[in-house]
C-alpha cells in the first residue's frame, strides 16, 4: 500500500540528510539541543512532527516499526502515525517491543528492556528543561552554555520546602554525563531510570521547537535530586488487574459511576505478552 | 469487566468519512467549484496564500474547500504541500516601484505624483447587508465604472512616497543590500533575528496576531506614531535568472500589497531627528495585514534606532516571532486534546500523596 507519489518515508533525501546531520551532532553531544530546520509535516504540530521527522530520517526499508502513545499501540495517534509510515515507507510494523528495530513513542518507555541496535524515538513538545523557569530561548541557551543550572536546583529546593518533596511527576529533568540538563519529554518519572545506561539509541525530536537531542547507548542520565532527598519513582500502588504485573506502570480506568476502578498496564504489549504466558490479574481471565 | 479499547483504526476511518459528508453538506445544494472559490472568495484565498507562503490561487481555493472554510486549516494544507516542493530557483527581488497598481493611497500627502487611486476597497462602503446578493438567480453584473477606468493604467513606474521625503533627508534611508535574506522555512529560526528574517516571519504570520500586536502599539504599548505613507496593491513581475541564457526571464506575475509607514521620530542617542519607516509586504490583496505588519516591523526596530525598550509585547522580538505562526500555535494548542493519561496518572499519584501527607500533619497537630 506504499504511496508512490512521495519519496521513501515521505521526506525528500536532502531533508533527511539535514535531519541525520542534526541527529549525529546530537549523539556526539549527548543532552545538547541541536537546532534543525524542521519541516511542516502533514500532521499538526503537537501530534509528533518532531518524532515523525526523526523516524523518517532513521528508517530503512528493512526496518520493523512500532509506534506507541501512552504506552499503547492502539491509541488513535499511534495508529495514525504507524499508518503514515506504512503508507509512505511500506516498512513492516509490529506491536512486539523486542521485534521492533525503530520504536516511536509518546510519553512512555516500553517496559520490556530495549536491546542494542534498537532506536527509540521520542515525541517532544518542549525540549527545554529550563523553559518554565526562563521563557526566553536566548537566555536558556546561554544558561546551558555556561552550565548555569542554579535556577533548576532552586526550583527543586522550593518544591521540597513547600511540599516536603520534589513536586514533578513527569518530564523530570536529568543530567546527562555530568554536563547538560535534559528534558526527557513528558514520560512519567517512573520511566526515568530506563533512560540511563540504555543499550538502545534514544533520539528526541521536537518539531515545532526545531530541536533534536539524543542519548547514545550506555549514556549516564541522572535524575536531578539532593543527597537528603534522593530521586524516587512513583506509580499507582497496585498490581495490574489484567496480568498481575507488580512492577509496570499503570493506567487507572474508571469502570462505573460508583467509584469503581481498575488498574491496568499502560504498556499494552507488555501486558498482552504476560497474559499469553498465563499470568492472570485480579480481574483478568485465563487465556 | 474492562475490555481494553481497541478499534482506533475503525474510529479514525469512520471519523474521516463523517468529515467528508459534513464538508459536502446538503447534497441537494450544488457543490462549490474551485473557480467559484478562487473568484468569489478571493480575499480568503489571498489570506491562505499569504500565511501558507505559496502563491497559487487554485491550490488555495482547493485548500479552503477541503478545510470547510476553516482558513487556518487551509493554510496548514498549503504549508504541508509547500514543504514537499523542490526549490528550482530563487527569483530576483520584485520591483514594487514597477507595480501595475490597482490601488495606491497615501495618508500623508493630499496629492502626489502618480495620484491617489482608491481601487476596489471596502473603505467607504456602508456596512449594510445587501439582500440583493441573497436573491437566487438574480445575479447582476457589477454596475459599470464611471469616468476613466484606471488612471494608473499604462504607467510604467509609480514612485514611492518615501522617496519624496528622502530628497530632503527627512526620512531614514534603507540601503540596498545584496545579502541573501535568511529563510526560516529552510533554517531554524535564530535569535536575535535580522530585519529580513523578522519581515519573513511577519508576512506569513497570523493576520489576527499581527493585527493585535500592531493595535497594541497604537494604544500605547510601544507607540510608534505611524502614518500610512503609502499603501499600494497591484501586480508585479517575477523574474528568474536563467544561467544558460545569461539574463533574467519573466516567469509570471503575482499580486502584492505593500505598505510603508512614515513614523515621527524625535531622534535618539544614536540617531538624528527624522522620519523613520516601517514596512509591510504581503501576497495578494491583504491590506489589513500589510498595515499591521509595517507597524509591528517599526516597533521591533527600537534597538537599531536607539529607542528605549518599554517592555511592550510588540517590541519584544522573541515574543512576537515565536508566537506569530498560527500553524505552530494551533497545533500546540490543540494537541492538549490528545491522550495525556500517563502524565495525568503521575499527577494523580502526586496529589494523592501530597494530600495524605498534609492530612497526616493536620491530624498530628490536632
Amino acid at each position: 500500500m506504499t504511496d508512490q507519489a512521495y519519496n521513501f518515508a515521505y521526506l525528500d533525501e536532502q531533508t533527511k540528510r539535514m535531519i541525520r546531520r542534526a541527529i549525529l551532532k546530537a549523539i556526539a553531544v549527548p543532552g545538547y539541543q541541536v537546532p534543525f530546520a524542521s519541516r511542516e509535516m502533514p500532521m499538526p504540530y503537537g501530534w509528533g512532527t518532531g518524532g515523525v521527522q526523526v523516524t523518517a530520517a532513521c528508517l530503512v526499508p528493512e526496518d520493523r516499526l512500532k509506534v506507541i502513545d501512552q504506552g499503547a499501540d492502539d491509541t488513535t495517534n499511534a495508529v495514525s502515525i504507524r499508518r503514515f509510515f506504512q503508507r509512505t515507507a511500506g516498512v513492516a510494523v509490529t506491536e512486539v517491543t523486542a521485534e521492533a528495530t525503530v520504536i516511536q513513542t509518546r510519553h512512555r518507555i516500553p517496559e520490556t528492556p530495549l536491546t542494542e541496535g534498537q532506536i527509540l524515538v521520542y515525541q517532544v513538545p518542549i525540549p527545554e528543561p529550563l523553559r518554565f523557569l526562563e521563557p526566553r530561548e536566548t537566555e536558556t541557551r546561554k544558561m546551558h552554555a555556561l552550565e548555569e543550572y542554579g535556577l533548576m536546583h532552586v526550583k527543586l529546593y522550593e518544591d521540597i520546602a513547600r511540599h516536603g518533596q520534589i513536586a514533578t511527576s513527569y518530564a523530570y529533568p536529568v543530567k546527562v554525563e555530568g554536563r547538560y540538563v535534559m528534558d526527557p519529554s513528558p514520560i512519567p518519572k517512573f520511566d526515568n531510570p530506563k533512560l540511563s545506561g540504555n543499550p538502545a539509541i534514544q533520539l528526541f525530536g521536537a518539531g515545532r521547537e526545531q530541536r533534536i537531542h539524543a542519548l547514545p547507548p550506555w549514556t549516564k542520565a541522572v535524575s536531578l535530586d539532593f543527597d537528603d532527598h534522593p530521586f524516587q519513582t512513583s506509580k499507582a500502588p497496585h498490581d495490574c488487574d489484567l496480568c498481575g504485573a507488580r512492577d509496570s506502570y499503570l493506567d487507572e480506568v474508571i469502570t462505573d459511576d460508583a467509584g469503581g476502578r481498575m488498574f491496568v498496564c499502560s504498556d499494552t504489549d507488555f501486558c498482552a505478552g504476560r497474559r499469553a504466558k498465563g499470568h492472570v490479574g485480579r480481574l483478568g481471565e485465563a487465556t | 469487566m474492562y475490555v481494553a479499547v481497541k478499534g482506533g483504526e475503525r474510529a479514525i476511518d469512520n471519523a474521516h468519512q463523517w468529515l467528508a459528508e459534513e464538508r459536502r453538506g446538503d447534497p441537494a445544494v450544488p457543490e462549490l467549484t474551485i473557480p467559484q472559490i478562487r473568484e468569489q472568495m478571493r480575499l480568503a484565498v489571498n489570506r491562505v496564500m499569504a500565511e501558507g507562503s505559496l502563491y497559487d490561487p487554485d491550490l488555495a481555493a482547493l485548500a479552503i474547500k477541503q478545510a470547510r472554510g476553516d482558513l487556518i486549516e487551509a493554510v496548514f494544507l498549503i504549508r504541508a504541500y509547500r514543504t514537499t516542493l523542490p526549490r528550482l530557483a530563487g527569483s530576483l527581488p520584485v520591483d514594487t516601484g514597477a507595480m501595475a497598481v490597482d490601488r495606491r493611497i497615501s495618508a500623508t500627502f493630499k496629492d502626489l505624483p502618480g495620484g491617489q487611486v482608491l481601487g476596489p476597497t471596502f473603505d467607504y462602503t456602508h456596512r449594510l447587508l445587501d439582500f440583493a446578493l441573497m436573491a437566487e438567480g438574480a445575479t447582476q453584473d457589477a454596475p459599470p465604472r464611471v469616468g476613466e477606468a484606471n488612471p494608473m493604467e499604462g504607467e510604467t513606474r509609480v514612485p514611492h512616497v518615501a522617496s519624496f521625503l528622502n530628497r530632503d533627508g527627512l526620512i531614514e534611508t534603507a540601503d540596498a543590500s545584496d545579502t541573501p535574506p535568511p529563510d526560516l522555512t529552510r533554517e531554524p529560526m535564530e535569535l536575535p533575528a535580522d530585519r529580513a528574517l523578522r519581515l519573513q516571519a511577519l508576512t506569513r504570520g497570523d493576520e489576527g496576531f499581527v493585527l493585535s500586536m500592531a493595535y497594541s502599539t497604537q494604544r500605547g504599548y510601544g507607540r510608534t506614531h505611524a502614518f500610512v505613507g503609502e499603501l499600494r496593491i497591484g501586480t508585479v513581475a517575477v523574474e528568474v535568472d536563467i544561467p544558460e541564457l545569461g539574463f533574467a526571464v519573466e516567469i509570471g506575475e503575482i499580486e502584492l500589497t505593500e505598505c510603508e509607514t512614515v513614523n515621527q521620530f524625535k531622534g535618539s542617542k544614536t540617531e538624528p531627528p527624522q522620519f523613520t519607516r516601517g514596512y509591510g509586504l504581503v501576497m495578494g490583496q491583504s491590506e489589513r495585514k500589510a498595515i499591521a505588519m509595517s507597524l509591528v516591523d517599526r516597533a521591533l526596530r527600537w534597538q537599531e534606532l536607539g529607542e528605549d525598550f518599554t517592555g511592550a509585547p510588540a517590541q519584544d522580538e522573541e515574543f512576537v516571532l515565536m508566537h506569530c505562526d498560527n500553524i505552530q500555535a494551533t497545533g500546540f494548542l490543540e494537541h492538549i486534546k490528545l491522550p495525556h493519561y500517563v502524565d495525568f496518572q503521575a499527577e494523580l499519584e502526586l496529589v494523592r500523596k501530597l494530600r495524605s501527607e498534609a492530612q497526616a500533619m493536620q491530624e498530628a497537630a490536632e
